[in-house]
């Protein structure tokens, strides 16, 4: 057993956890894994290569109740922690945040300044397929974009993955699902796949840690991810480095614009 | 059913003349990563060498989004408009799996239960399929263990099989088949000794049986199997949109003022949505009764009811999952269970 | 949809507030201003209750051109609507554009309630722009996607 699920198995025998979330090795990929048992926890890995990003877990009631938790943190994991703490989601005293280090060290990060050093500390360098990817859209002119979109957000068939594998998605009435009024047709169309992710990417404004989890989510592989990049990349340049958070449930008076006239 | 065989490289001269006289033609085309079935106008745009579609070829009958009717207000009076039949086109679906094939059949069965719904049997009639025996398959396949197979013709109106590098076996297995066959007739000759079909089909252990699951899931209600499995189930729409055989679908308004129409489109009963009630009520409120839901539909009701099991073994749903629900490998742990 | 641009005449929805923007439109009629008649206004309480989605339906439901318009900064009647609006603007803008979405046919403007004649200028300068780019055809297409026949989208 390596020191992780040494760690684990004692956290579970002691009681002092009594659910572990973390990865396992699937089928040809890494999978999120829910250790309950000292046994179970020599299935426990680390890695950061899991597609999903585990936080998504921490506001799901019916899994975590009122039980106090662990979760083996990436950088992934604990960015959208520090941002679901921001928006209240997150009770610290029934969550135990467990990183592990190159060695195989088990370090546990006991407050959120740690997790923000953390994180300061273990910035990823930015994936160069999605830099690339926005520099090409964003050389493009303005029907070429929307003749990219529209051919590639056809063919969305709205299983809502993308918001099902996102950590800040955690709205327990989606306004894809209210229909009073109905905002966005729940049928695949070009416009309401189109609209779906304009509204995504709003109500991610200055939120999005970034972690790619809702492109890697899609069944059809669509750019989706792009979106909330790009968008979070603007919203640093337009509104100032300063802004962070939900960017539009507050204001600065000096915000600058050059189209309201 | 008959059996010829074709020279290989005379397939797209076939499948030339066949997008000349069917109004659709659906087949596997890549675009970026994936493969998707999609209406083509040259033989040069199908992908021979994927192995599946992301999305099932389900949708050549039972489209994500169609209309039902129409209806006009006019002071009191209320005019419905139903679409005419002929707004279906006759298609051909090119290059399909058995396992896409074999899928009609709990389609058929779900919406010809009770009610016979007209506009999928209209769609359904109008649907020629021609599938190719599989000579490979990945972790994900399972059609073995669900009573499919590779090279399985239980649906399809023509399959083709690859031989070897120059000669493909043609199965032709009803009159619709007949119909494409006689298209282009000259390239056709008639089988004059038996070809071991077998061979040169990729080989998909079978892991279990569909009437094993069907005992084991059929006890299984209050097992505490759903729970554990379903813990890392998001509860997306993903399994189901591109699975052959879910028809689950939901009745849609699309009202403009004093005009509109009715629409049935998609719907996955792993949205939690799927069964609220008005009231709040959720008869279903966790992953854990719903993905029960997913696992005893396919296996116990449909075949209890229906006479026909929900699952062909594609294996789309394990491929599609974010979070790697294999159903497989959920499958062989209920196979392999206990649950008094 | 198919008229040429000479005899167009563009639909514009304006998205305008109660307090200041009406007020300003209220005035442009009772000082006998003419102005182009192709906008059709929906009166909000403030610029900070226009939803973004609103925008979208204004195109869907076959707009050519949409004008938002309110308080100027500092005079929200409810002090900071305005300036929240101006922040959503500035990132739905942005996502508009990057989607390729034509943000040219959205006018942003602030008119208080005394500039009658400001008013006047923006919706006919707005209506000038607007049928120099023509009908809204692309976007109002992808709106039409169930009258298409469906069997096209595969």
């Amino acid at each position: 057993m390596n020191k992780l699920q040494e760690r684990a198995t004692d956290l579970l025998k002691g009681g002092t956890v009594k659910l572990i979330i973390g990865f396992e090795q699937g089928n040809n990929k890494i999978r999120p894994f829910f250790c309950e048992k000292p046994e179970d926890a020599e299935k426990l890995i680390y890695s950061d290569d899991c597609s999903t990003n585990n936080a998504v877990y921490l506001t799901k009631k019916e899994l975590i109740g009122d039980n106090k938790i662990a979760i083996i943190a990436t950088y992934k994991e604990i960015a959208s922690i520090i941002q679901l703490n921001k928006e209240n989601q997150i009770k610290k005293e029934n969550l135990m945040v467990l990183t592990v280090d190159k060695d195989g060290d088990v370090t546990e990060l006991t407050s959120f300044e740690e997790m923000e050093k953390f994180c300061e500390e273990n910035t990823p360098a930015p994936d160069p397929v999605v830099a690339a990817l926005i520099e090409k859209i964003d050389k493009m002119n303005r029907e070429e974009r929307w003749a990219y979109w529209k051919s590639e957000l056809d063919k969305c068939i709205r299983c809502y993955a993308c918001r099902a594998a996102c950590p800040l998605c955690y709205c327990n009435r989606c306004i894809s699902e209210v229909n009073c009024p109905q905002w966005l047709d729940p049928w695949k169309s070009t416009l309401s796949n189109i609209e779906w992710q304009i509204n995504r990417v709003m109500h991610m404004s200055g939120r999005c840690t970034g972690c790619g989890a809702c492109a890697k989510a899609c069944p059809l592989d669509l750019p989706i991810g792009i979106l909330t990049k790009k968008m979070s990349t603007d919203i640093k340049e337009m509104l100032g480095e300063g802004e962070g958070g939900n960017v539009l449930s507050t204001f600065n008076p000096n915000d600058k614009e050059n189209f309201i006239h | 059913m008959e059996k010829y065989i074709i020279k290989t490289e005379q397939i797209d001269a076939w499948l030339k003349r066949i997008i000349e006289s069917v109004p659709r033609v659906l087949a596997p085309v890549s675009s970026g990563t994936k493969t998707e079935f999609r209406r083509i106008k040259s033989p040069e745009e199908v992908n021979n060498k994927s192995l599946t579609t992301t999305v099932s070829a389900k949708a050549a009958a039972f489209p994500p989004v169609e209309t039902l009717f129409k209806y006009q207000k006019d002071g009191k009076d209320t005019t419905l408009t139903e679409d005419s039949f002929d707004k279906y086109p006759e298609t051909v679906l090119w290059h399909a799996r058995s396992c896409d094939a074999m899928g009609f059949s709990p389609l058929s069965a779900i919406f010809d239960w009770d009610y016979k719904d007209n506009i999928y049997d209209e769609r359904r009639n109008k649907l020629t399929i021609v599938t190719f025996a599989c000579n490979q398959s990945d972790e994900c396949c399972f059609c073995t263990s669900v009573g499919g197979g590779p090279g399985n013709v239980e649906g399809s109106d023509i399959q083709l099989t690859m031989l070897n590098a120059t000669d493909t076996l043609v199965e032709v297995m009803t009159e619709k088949g007949q119909k494409l066959v006689a298209l282009l007739p000259d390239i056709f000759q008639p089988l004059s000794e038996e070809v071991d079909k077998e061979a040169v089909l990729a080989k998909i252990p079978v892991q279990f049986t569909k009437e094993e699951i069907k005992e084991h899931v059929s006890n299984a209600f209050d097992s505490p199997v759903w729970k554990r499995q379903s813990a890392r189930c998001l509860g997306c729409g993903a399994c189901a949109f591109v699975c052959p055989t879910c028809a689950c679908f939901d009745i849609q308004e699309d009202a403009h003022g004093n005009h509109g129409r009715r629409l049935r489109c998609w719907d996955a009963c792993g949205f939690s949505l799927f069964t609220q009630h008005t009231s709040g009520y959720n008869p279903r409120p966790t992953q854990a009764t719903r993905w029960r839901q997913r696992i005893l539909h396919k296996f116990s009701y449909m075949p209890e009811r229906l006479g026909v099991y929900g699952c062909t073994g594609c294996g789309r749903c394990s491929r599609a999952c974010p979070v790697d629900m294999n159903l497989q490998e959920h499958l062989i742990s209920i196979a392999n269970s206990n649950h008094e | 949809m198919e008229e040429s641009n000479n005899n167009f005449e563009p639909r514009i929805i304006a998205f305008v507030c109660n307090w200041c923007t009406y007020a300003g439109a209220d005035l442009t009629g009772t000082s006998r201003i003419k102005y182009a008649t192709n906008v059709e206004i929906v009166r909000f309480p403030c610029t900070g209750r226009i939803d973004f989605m609103l925008l979208l339906k204004a195109f869907a439901g076959g707009a050519d051109g949409i004008i938002v318009s309110g308080c100027h900064p500092n005079d929200c009647h409810y002090t900071s609507g305005n300036f929240h609006a101006r922040r959503r603007w500035i990132v739905f803008r942005n996502i508009l554009n990057f989607l390729g979405i034509d943000v040219q046919r959205i006018r942003f403007s602030w008119v208080s309630a005394a500039e009658g004649a400001k008013w006047a200028d923006i919706v006919n300068d707005t209506v000038k722009e607007i049928r120099e780019l023509g009908p809204y055809t692309e976007y109002k297409k992808v709106a039409n996607y169930l009258d298409e026949e469906a069997d096209s989208h595969e």
